[in-house]
């Protein structure tokens, strides 16, 4: 029998796997995908804990979350194309301007 | 007695996490996607067998669909083909640090988890009663046009400023192939009645 | 009359306000009357306050203006007031006349002088200060006058301030007569924390019910007082600066340093009488310092070779006997003898200032001889001078001179030893003042060709005012003729009520104590004045007949001229004693503690916070992923803290 906190312990982890992800990848595109992997875990955490209630404002937070997502994607992709135009490389680390 | 649900779970969580873990080390950004596309359906049928059957659908539908494709879009589009050498992979200190760390929050969270209380959480789990009508379109309608109007109209405001936004800073000065970055986006809106893409 | 009293200082300000706010650049002229008129003025006002003071009883001879109360605190108050008794009349008429004769020299001395306004300006400043300490009513006030002679004493002495000796002779007369002040504010202090006021009537009246007789509150009150005597008054040891002091303009020599701020101390003892007869052993300090001082500077004037350090030495041992007059309590004869050698001593000053003039500057009496062909007015006054400070009889030096041996010699707070001292100084006095006159206006002229042509005696303005103070000179000591000689002592009388009656009555009405009284003092006084004549003629046998014997003499005794010629070494033994330790402490203040330890201090701070900053900068890495790195810990240690807490 699945309990709820197994759900919960999979989001979890899927969160500290977009997190490895956020940390160790230089790629832009990569570090994106593994934010949006953290979303997506907390996606999961919310929908879990909706069943948990036996209340539906999970999912309707699900679905904000998920407009949300889908509107950073598209500016924060925008923005990368734009620094790529300049800089002609998406490695993270090659954008430290903003330091002492 | 291993029932079907716990295999079905079981399948489903370990085919999430690998697919999260191969997305992450891959030279190419498009196996990259590939491999995330993969963790979301199995996400899907998590959520699915959590109740949740509309967002279940929306997930594949708009993130698998639209999102990841914009993803794509963008890697074409800056002719990404995992040839650039990101330059060595740093001190495996820096590395193994952050492993330590992230490994250490998850033990925490796990805490919390185990800590938290949850009603019938540790008995039923999944096979708890639920209304029937429990993550029906409908149930979920009712509560963004009922409970959450506010945040669901500001929500598509939202949408709209990342589309301004997108227009504006991907575009080119002069005409431009710029529509096609931003064209899933304009499909993907979540805006009222649950429109699938095209 | 008396609410003028006032005026007598007022009007030497204003001379200097004038003068010192035009910067003197009105026509000569102009600037000489400014300067002088106010002298001639005050002088006319004291004469004519004396007069007013005459006609009121001898026991109620006072005058008190009293302007306004400058502090005012508590129980403690110190008024802006002026006090005429007696003694401050004799003081103010001699300090306006010699003044006024000063300015008047002046005129002619200064004329080559660019800075001339600044110089009568100065002049003007420095009377109203001594003016205002000797007619202030009360100690604090006459601190400021005090003061403010010490400070115009430093501006004058370097008045030729771009010649480095000048200047550094200047710091060095400020600096010493800090030294006094800072004993005379002390013994300030005890005298008012003991009585609760500075005013001297208040003080006079009540300091025998005070103090106890004898006790060592009143004697350390009177030490102290008397050391800023000592350093005022050139006395041993803080005699040093006026020696260089000799490197200011001649009349301010004359006028500062020899007839009226250098006697200060001398008033401020005489003023203080009622309390220096309470404490018999501040009185024997005082008359030995002064017996020794004067024995001292006597020997060493009998090696300069410069004029007027010869003149500066004797000064400082003319003090000497003022201050051995009032440590044997005679304080009536310390204020005579302050009166004509401020005429006499002025007069020598003056008069070598006119044999400089005609030299074109050169102060060195080797290199002078045979003057009296060539500046006749001058040499004949300074002669007069030279006979009155020898002590030969019937002119002012002898009555004053010899007043205050026979009271060395007879007073209760006397000793033979004293008299023997002021005895011995009395003949070398006489040596070397000849020595001075047959160096400079006897013998062949040793001046070279070029000089030998440009003598010439000087102006009217210089001569006239030599020969008004040969007269005063001459006739000044006849208002203090002894008993003995059957004709009333007019000073004795005329100070009596300000020496409180115990001055008056112990020094000189007490026979018994050197025994004998009359036959004494008429043999004390032919013995006096046969050493006197010894001495001239001495003199006038080794450097007016012999000029070789003096050399022989050099060549005998080289170790003992040499002592004598630099000064016993005192300024060098202070220097490498006093200054050079100060000096190295200053420094090494200033290197170790200012510069190595405070600013190292203060820089470390800043350069640990410096340093700090440099750490913290490398933080900002401008990388996301570190950021987000720390940003996840932070999240991890939040987490921890709720789960733990």
């Amino acid at each position: 029998m699945v309990t709820i906190p197994a759900f919960l312990i999979l989001a979890v982890v899927i969160f500290g796997i977009g997190a490895v992800g956020v940390l160790i990848s230089r790629n832009i595109i990569v570090l994106f995908m593994c934010v949006e992997l953290m979303l997506n875990a907390a996606n999961l955490a919310l929908i879990a804990f909706s069943r948990a209630l036996n209340i539906m404002d999970g999912h309707a937070f699900v679905f904000l979350v998920l407009a949300v997502a889908a509107a950073e994607a598209a500016v924060g992709l925008a923005i990368l194309i734009t620094i790529f135009r300049n800089r002609e490389t998406i490695n993270i680390d090659r954008f430290d301007m903003l330091k002492w | 007695m291993i029932s079907l649900d716990t295999i079905i779970f079981a399948v489903s969580a370990l085919v999430a996490v690998f697919g999260a873990v191969m997305m992450i080390g891959q030279r190419n950004p498009v196996a990259s996607v590939l491999y995330f596309i993969v963790s979301l359906v199995a996400q899907a049928v998590l959520y699915i067998q959590l109740g949740a059957l509309f967002l279940g659908a929306i997930l594949i539908i708009v993130y698998a669909g639209a999102i990841m494709v914009l993803f794509l879009f963008v890697i074409m589009l800056l002719n990404l083909r995992g040839q650039e050498d990101l330059g060595g992979r740093g001190p495996s200190i820096g590395r193994f640090s952050k492993y330590l760390l992230v490994t250490l929050l998850v033990i925490e969270l796990a805490m919390v988890v185990k800590s938290s209380v949850l009603p019938n959480a540790d008995v039923t789990g999944i096979s708890s009663m639920v209304a029937s009508d429990f993550g029906s379109v409908a149930g979920v309608a009712e509560l963004l046009f009922g409970k959450y109007l506010y945040p669901f109209e500001l929500a598509s405001v939202l949408l709209l400023a990342a589309i301004v936004g997108a227009v504006v800073m991907a575009g080119r000065e002069k005409a431009g192939d710029t529509s096609a970055a931003t064209k899933p986006e304009s499909t993907s809106s979540g805006s009222s009645i649950g429109g699938a893409g095209d | 009359m008396t609410e003028y009293l006032f005026l007598v200082p007022i009007l030497p300000l204003a001379g200097f306000l004038v003068n010192g706010l035009l910067l003197g650049r009105l026509p000569r002229p102009v600037v000489s009357f400014l300067a002088c008129a106010p002298v001639g003025l005050s002088f006319l006002l004291s004469v004519l306050l004396f007069f007013e003071l005459k006609e009121l009883p001898p026991d109620a001879r006072v005058i008190e203006q009293v302007l306004f109360p400058w502090i005012s605190s508590g129980s403690f108050l110190a008024n802006i007031g002026f006090l005429l008794d007696p003694l401050s009349a004799v003081m103010i008429l001699v300090v306006t006349c010699v003044g006024f004769v000063i300015h008047l020299y002046s005129i002619g001395y200064m004329h080559h002088d660019p800075c001339f306004g600044r110089y009568f300006a100065f002049l003007n400043l420095f009377m109203f200060s001594m003016l205002t300490l000797v007619l202030a009513d009360n100690f604090l006030f006459m601190f400021v006058g005090w003061e403010g002679v010490g400070l115009c004493s430093y501006l004058l002495i370097g008045f030729w301030f771009e010649k480095k000796s000048a200047s550094d002779a200047g710091k060095k007369a400020f600096i010493v007569n800090r030294i006094g002040d800072f004993g005379f504010l002390i013994g300030m202090f005890i005298i008012f924390w003991q009585v609760g006021s500075l005013d001297f009537r208040v003080v006079m009246e009540a300091a025998p019910t005070v103090f106890v007789a004898g006790g060592a509150l009143i004697t350390a009150a009177c030490i102290l007082l008397f050391m800023g005597a000592i350093g005022k008054s050139a006395q041993i040891p803080l005699y040093v600066w006026l020696p260089d002091a000799m490197e200011g303009p001649t009349p301010v020599s004359a006028l500062i340093h020899a007839a009226t701020m250098v006697t200060a101390g001398v008033y401020m003892i005489a003023r203080s009488n009622v309390l220096y007869l309470l404490a018999p052993d501040a009185l024997l300090v005082v008359a030995i310092v002064g017996a020794l001082t004067a024995i001292f500077a006597a020997t060493i004037g009998l090696a300069q070779n410069d004029i007027k350090r010869v003149l500066a030495y004797s000064t400082v041992s003319q003090l000497g006997y003022m201050f051995l007059a009032c440590g044997v309590a005679a304080f009536g004869a310390g204020i005579f003898h302050l009166m004509t050698h401020a005429f006499f001593k002025a007069l020598l000053f003056l008069a070598a200032g006119s044999v400089i003039h005609a030299m074109s500057g050169e102060q060195d009496m080797r290199k002078m001889g045979g003057m009296r062909r060539h500046v006749p007015v001058t040499y004949i006054t300074m002669l007069i001078a030279a006979l009155t400070i020898a002590g030969i009889p019937g002119l002012s030096g002898f009555f004053s001179k010899d007043e205050i041996l026979w009271k060395a010699f007879s007073s209760p707070y006397g000793h033979p030893v004293l008299w023997v001292i002021g005895f011995l100084t009395a003949g070398l006095t006489a040596f070397y003042m000849f020595r001075l006159i047959y160096l400079t206006f006897h013998g062949k002229g040793r001046m070279d060709a070029h000089t030998r042509e440009h003598l010439h005696e000087s102006p009217k303005s210089m001569t006239v005012p030599l020969m008004v103070l040969a007269v005063l000179s001459v006739v000044g000591g006849w208002i203090g003729i002894p008993h003995l000689f059957g004709v009333t002592n007019f000073f004795e009388r005329w100070m009596a009520p300000v020496m409180s009656g115990a001055g008056h009555d112990a020094a000189s009405h007490a026979p018994a104590a050197g025994g004998g009284d009359t036959g004494m003092e008429v043999g004390l006084m032919v013995a006096t004045v046969i050493l006197v004549l010894v001495a001239i003629l001495a003199a006038r046998k080794v450097y007016g007949q012999t000029p070789e014997l003096s050399t022989r003499l050099r060549e005998k005794t080289p170790h003992l001229h040499r002592l004598l010629f630099n000064k016993y070494y005192v300024d060098e033994i202070y220097g490498a004693v006093i200054v050079r330790p100060l000096v190295n402490m200053s420094i090494f203040l200033w290197k170790i503690v200012d510069v190595l330890i405070i600013d190292g201090l203060i820089n470390g701070f800043a350069t640990i916070y410096d340093d700090i900053s440099q750490l913290l900068r490398t933080g900002q890495t401008g990388r996301v992923r570190s950021y987000a790195t720390v940003f996840v810990a932070g999240v991890v240690a939040l987490v921890a803290y709720f789960l733990l807490g």
